[in-house]
């Protein structure tokens, strides 16, 4: 699997926010394996006074990609990417821009138009967009190379709130690498996501948040695994009546 | 003699046990006035340790429990526990919070009414942590610093620490590796017409608060924990979540003047646990995180353990003093 011509073998993401403390969440990026995490770059940090928190980030060997979380402009959204470039040395970008401070949605229009932006100063974009086919579609068109649909609100451990248009979205870009970003609560989410063909999870609250933070990191990677190896596997399709997992024919004939 | 740098409260909380041990003891402040250079007066001062574990190791326990018996030999300590509520829309949170933490029991919105009169109404249930106390953290810095004199203990204000001394407890000054500044910002509210005794702290998912009562209406709100090394004043947008915080707490603060907001860097290690090092011959008493009032005296009695080992004896020690 390759982002932007870089191949990448861990299909969880991390994100690296509200962890007990930056030992824990070293811990947890250990146990997920994970070879991506993002970073916020919020604006009280923009300036680089979040040196210190930062460095142990690089300590952990993965490569980042830093995010304009909490970025509810065009304009802010773009000079965020800017000082996250300088900062941290890489074209990669999360790009959020929200459109609603309660549901944290992301406005699709400003997405796009900060996406073109972006891409056209050389930025490689990777957009929390929601599940819309036709907004997938500008991004590509905004030179957006991959997507990252939301599986429901940010941090708020639903699942996949709309499954089928999510299986809409890989069917419709068959060769896009979609990261289902947003929404995880649980393994078993994940696994869903991995299972319909989705090429990557993306997931922080679910880590951070438990009880054992690198327990369920670990949890995630193998969540993450079955439901890529059960997709490859190509699953039986379900059926409404039970079909008899042995021979009805040549059964033994009791006189 | 004993050489400490920095005045702050891992500084005279050493001097104090240096002192008890029988040490001669001086400290070196930069600033003019106890505590004024201290992050620790920006603290909201709560002896919480069955609190702070729902995000902080189980050390803060082991050492922070016998702390507010540690500062009730110095400073008022009002024993009045913790009330933890959650707003209706994040009641979810009450539940997980009980789960990773312990010493409390589940109060009833009658009992909430009856703790605190003021929640009347407000919350249908609360966490209550019965053992948890709170202090002012500046009248602790002065009366601390007082005491500390008194028991012989010299501290040289507007003075520079030599280039080398036995223990630093400067803070985020010290070059230690590894320590990393956590911004909090605060503020202090002033409303004679909400009487709350004790603190609360309100769940919420995005914005966790806390409001210490620190006597004749006043309160303490804080709550922000940020990964910057910046001590410009507070952000506009910390200063409103906290106010819209603590409006959700009880709407008669309104009312409230906002009498001071401030910012401060807390110096931390990677785990968020203070630590006890050695550096080029000096020790070194850092990283308090956001447990200074909480862990200093347990860590000020290590580091007195370190420096005059054959009075170790710290029960033996505490009878006495008893």
């Amino acid at each position: 699997m390759q982002f932007y011509g870089i191949e990448i073998n861990s299909r969880l993401l991390l994100g690296t926010a509200q962890y007990p403390s930056p030992a824990v969440l070293t811990e947890a990026v250990k146990s997920s394996g994970t070879e991506i995490i993002t970073v916020s770059l919020r604006r009280e940090t923009a300036d680089g006074s979040g040196a210190g928190f930062w460095e142990n980030l690089r300590e952990t060997g993965c490569r980042i990609l830093p995010n304009t979380a909490g970025c509810h402009s065009v304009q802010e959204a773009v000079t965020t990417a800017h000082m996250a470039r300088e900062l941290f040395d890489t074209p990669w970008i999360k790009l959020e821009v929200i459109g609603h401070s309660d549901t944290l949605q992301p406005d699709v229009f400003g997405l796009v138009e900060a996406a073109r932006i972006l891409s056209a100063d050389g930025f490689q974009v990777f957009p929390y967009t929601t599940d819309d086919l036709v907004v997938g579609e500008k991004l590509l068109e905004a030179g957006c190379e991959l997507l990252m649909p939301w599986g429901a609100p940010i941090g708020s451990g639903q699942g996949l709130r709309n499954p089928d248009a999510l299986r809409a979205m890989r069917a419709h870009f068959p060769d896009v690498p979609l990261i289902v970003d947003a929404g995880i609560g649980r393994p078993s989410d994940a696994a869903q996501a991995m299972e319909m063909g989705m090429d990557a999870v993306l997931l922080n609250t679910a880590v951070a948040k438990a009880g054992d933070p690198a327990g369920m990191a670990h949890a995630m990677a193998m969540a993450v695994v079955a439901g890529r190896e059960g997709y490859e596997a190509d699953p039986m399709e379900r059926r409404d009546m039970a079909v008899p997992s042995t021979p009805v024919l040549g059964m033994a004939e009791f006189a | 003699m004993i050489t400490i740098a920095g005045a702050g409260l891992a500084g005279l909380a050493c001097a104090y046990e240096l002192a008890q041990r029988g040490a001669a003891v001086t400290v070196y402040e930069r600033g003019e006035t106890p505590g004024d250079s201290s992050v620790a007066r920006f603290a909201g001062g709560m002896l919480a340790p069955w609190c702070e574990r729902e995000s902080a190791e189980a050390e803060v326990i082991t050492l922070g429990s016998r702390a507010s018996n540690w500062w009730a030999r110095i400073t008022p300590v009002h024993r009045r526990g913790t009330l933890v509520v959650a707003p209706a829309r994040d009641r979810a949170e009450l539940p997980r919070f009980a789960r990773r933490t312990s010493g409390h029991r589940t109060v009833s919105a009658q009992d909430l009414a009856e703790l605190e009169p003021a929640l009347a109404g407000r919350f249908s249930q609360g966490l209550f942590f019965e053992g948890e106390a709170h202090l002012d953290p500046r009248r602790a810095l002065r009366d601390l610093s007082a005491k500390v004199q008194e028991m012989g203990v010299e501290i040289r204000y507007g003075t520079p620490a030599p280039a080398r001394v036995t223990l630093d407890c400067t803070g985020m000054a010290a070059p230690l590796p590894g320590l990393r500044p956590v911004r909090g910002e605060m503020a202090i509210l002033h409303c004679q017409d909400v009487q709350i005794s004790r603190t609360l702290r309100l769940l919420h998912p995005r914005m966790p608060l806390y409001l210490v009562p620190r006597g004749d209406g006043h309160f303490m709100i804080g709550g922000t924990m940020v990964e910057s090394s910046s001590d410009r004043p507070v952000t506009l947008r910390s200063l409103s979540e906290l106010l819209s915080a603590a409006y959700a707490l009880h709407p008669g603060l309104a009312e409230a003047s906002v009498v001071e907001t401030g910012a401060g860097l807390r110096p931390a290690f990677a785990d968020n646990l203070p630590r006890l090092s050695e550096q080029d011959g000096t020790l070194y008493l850092n990283g308090l995180y956001r447990h200074g009032f909480l862990l200093a005296p347990a860590m000020a009695q290590q580091a007195a353990g370190l420096l005059i080992p054959e009075t170790t004896d710290e029960d033996h020690r505490e009878r006495q003093t008893a």
